[in-house]
């Protein structure tokens, strides 16, 4: 079985965030590029499947900042192959690197057809499209996302997957999915595996990145941004300063007044 | 851009989401911009459609593969519908029912999207939208002059429109598989047995900014000083700290406590939806900028570590 994770770089939110001098975009510069939080659990997901039933994973992620290491640190997760597309920074908006993708990934030696696809459901840039949906219908595959587990029931062509989708409430529904599919992972059936430093490092010595150009797959910019800000906060909370026992001090008169403590 | 103003009315389990009544409120307000008539788009769960009054009119898709939520299906019907009747905007609720429909329509239509979309109005013929990018903690404003443009619209844009009113209703058929690629099963429904987080009066919440299994303890005794129960934020829950139960936000419970208390959340959108109808909401958070403390009563930018075990103490205290 081969599975296929995609891997983009979001700027880390724990940080703040500042906008650029253009008034329109974030300032790339005052970021700390992260591994989408989705795509590390579509990665988690993937491991789990090749321990179980046996799979090549193979993690592709377009060429950014601090990708190397996220690649790989997939590979001493367990990833089998990491494929880095070149020549596509800075990086493009969603929907053009879902058409990105669909061009290049037929390009990659060995590695369509694939049977599944994982990839983070969401991203907390997808602005003007969402990945892994839009590389399933350039793909012509079937696609279910929010998803939080996977069995595949019969690999290759005429095979099916059993696939957990997320609802509200705690409340799961099970569908049966026909592959090859593109699948967005929500959450993964147990959180993401740690890996110690030190076998990252022994991968950067003993493995290598795949480097494939790619090109601008021609998806049209149908969206403008016109302006970035802060958001206005519709009711702002009243802050309260001081050292901790200060703060508890009034913390508590305010829970007193309301019966609450 | 011309064109009618429709939106995708969300169902789930035979009820309409609060959303699609919002949507339809924002809906009203574009239609007007546009001065076209405002459209809903019911895809299975006909008997909804007295619900939808709020619409001018109601074109209810029926067939047995859109009777629960399905990617596939919705799409393909939709797509169908767009590409026939090419309306200017097309409004869908944000929610776990339709965030997929949201993701694969703009691809399958060459269409544009704006999603994480909060606000939107009509201005010189366009379409204007407010987006919340990177977890709420940006917003861009966005246009888009092609019509149809595909709105992924957030919770909270509106007060929900009023459900009475008997919309004409318009049948129209689909041509869907008997058997597609996505195929829905069944419901798994969680098991009893943990806490309910909606039946609290006092929640202390953890979000990413707990930083270890260990620190909830922190929160716990909080929460056992004040009579409440811990609950948590997607991160914790991802991390498998705390069970799946105890997640507060668009995935787990929506929460109405006395007291919220929002330890280390930064306050992304999915979050917010589930605890903003908190009577009481204090949050901590090291970010001032973090979202959260948009919809606190109360904030302290500090770290949740500390002020948790000083408010214990200080509860405590009090008590006696």
């Amino acid at each position: 079985m081969n599975v296929l994770v995609l891997m983009k770089m979001v700027p880390d939110i724990v940080e703040e965030l500042e906008i650029g001098a253009d008034g329109r975009s974030l300032d790339l510069d005052a970021v700390r590029p992260i591994v989408s939080e989705r795509d590390d659990h579509a990665l988690e997901q993937a491991l789990l499947l090749k321990e179980r039933a046996g799979a090549t994973v193979t993690v592709v992620a377009l060429e950014a900042p601090e990708v190397d290491e996220v690649l790989f640190t997939a590979l001493a997760k367990g990833a089998d192959r990491a494929v880095k597309l070149t020549g596509v920074e800075p990086a493009p908006p969603t929907a053009a690197a879902a058409a990105v993708l669909a061009a290049v990934l037929p390009k990659v030696p060995n590695l369509m057809p694939v049977d599944l696809v994982l990839a983070g459901c969401q991203a907390i840039d997808d602005l003007d499209g969402v990945l892994a949906p839009s590389l399933a219908e350039r793909l012509g595959v079937p696609y279910l996302g929010i998803v939080t587990g996977i069995t595949v029931e019969a690999a290759g062509a005429g095979g099916t997957a059993s696939v957990l989708k997320e609802f509200a409430g705690g409340t799961r529904g099970r569908y049966t999915v026909c592959l090859p599919a593109v699948l967005g992972v929500q959450a993964a059936e147990k959180p993401p595996r740690y890996v110690p430093v030190a076998k990252v490092r022994a991968a950067m010595k003993a493995r290598t990145l795949e480097e494939i150009p790619a090109g601008d797959g021609g998806a049209a910019q149908l969206v403008e941004v016109a302006a970035m800000t802060k958001p206005e906060a519709a009711g702002k909370a009243e802050m309260l300063e001081g050292d901790p026992g200060a703060v508890a001090a009034k913390l508590v008169e305010i829970l007193a007044a309301r019966g609450l403590a | 851009m011309t064109g009618n103003v429709w939106v995708l009315a969300e169902h789930w389990r035979g009820r309409l989401s609060d959303l699609t009544l919002e949507a339809l409120a924002l809906g009203r307000e574009l239609a007007s911009g546009f001065g076209s008539p405002l459209e809903a788009v019911l895809l299975g769960g006909p008997a909804l459609a007295t619900g939808l009054g709020a619409a001018d009119k109601v074109l209810s898709v029926d067939h047995p593969s859109l009777a629960e939520p399905n990617p596939e299906a919705y799409c393909r019907a939709l797509a169908a519908l767009i590409k026939a009747r090419q309306p200017a905007v097309v409004l869908v609720p944000l929610s776990n029912v339709s965030a997929d429909v949201i993701g694969l329509l703009p691809a399958r239509l060459g269409a544009a999207l704006l999603n994480f979309c909060r606000d939107a109005r009509v201005v010189d013929g366009k379409l204007e939208a407010r987006c919340l990018l990177y977890g709420g903690k940006l917003e861009t404003t966005v246009t888009v002059a092609a019509a149809p443009a595909l709105v992924g619209l957030l919770p909270g844009s509106r007060p929900a429109a009023a459900t009475g009113g008997s919309p004409a209703v318009e049948a129209v058929t689909a041509d869907l598989p008997a058997e597609g690629r996505v195929r829905f099963e069944e419901y798994l429904d969680p098991a009893p047995g943990d806490v309910d987080v909606t039946q609290q009066a006092v929640l202390v919440s953890v979000g990413r900014g707990i930083q270890t299994q260990d620190n909830i303890a922190l929160a716990e005794d909080l929460a056992a000083a004040l009579g409440g129960v811990v609950s948590a934020s997607r991160p914790v829950i991802d991390q498998g700290w705390l069970p799946l139960t105890r997640q507060v936000g668009k995935s787990g419970a929506t929460v109405k406590p006395k007291l919220y208390f929002a330890a280390g959340i930064s306050g992304a959108p999915e979050h917010v939806e589930g605890m903003k109808g908190a009577e009481l909401i204090i949050a901590v958070n090291t970010d001032p900028g973090a979202p959260i403390f948009g919809v606190a009563h109360y904030g302290i930018v500090a770290d949740a570590l500390e002020v948790l075990p000083a408010l214990t103490d200080a509860v405590k205290a009090r008590k006696g």
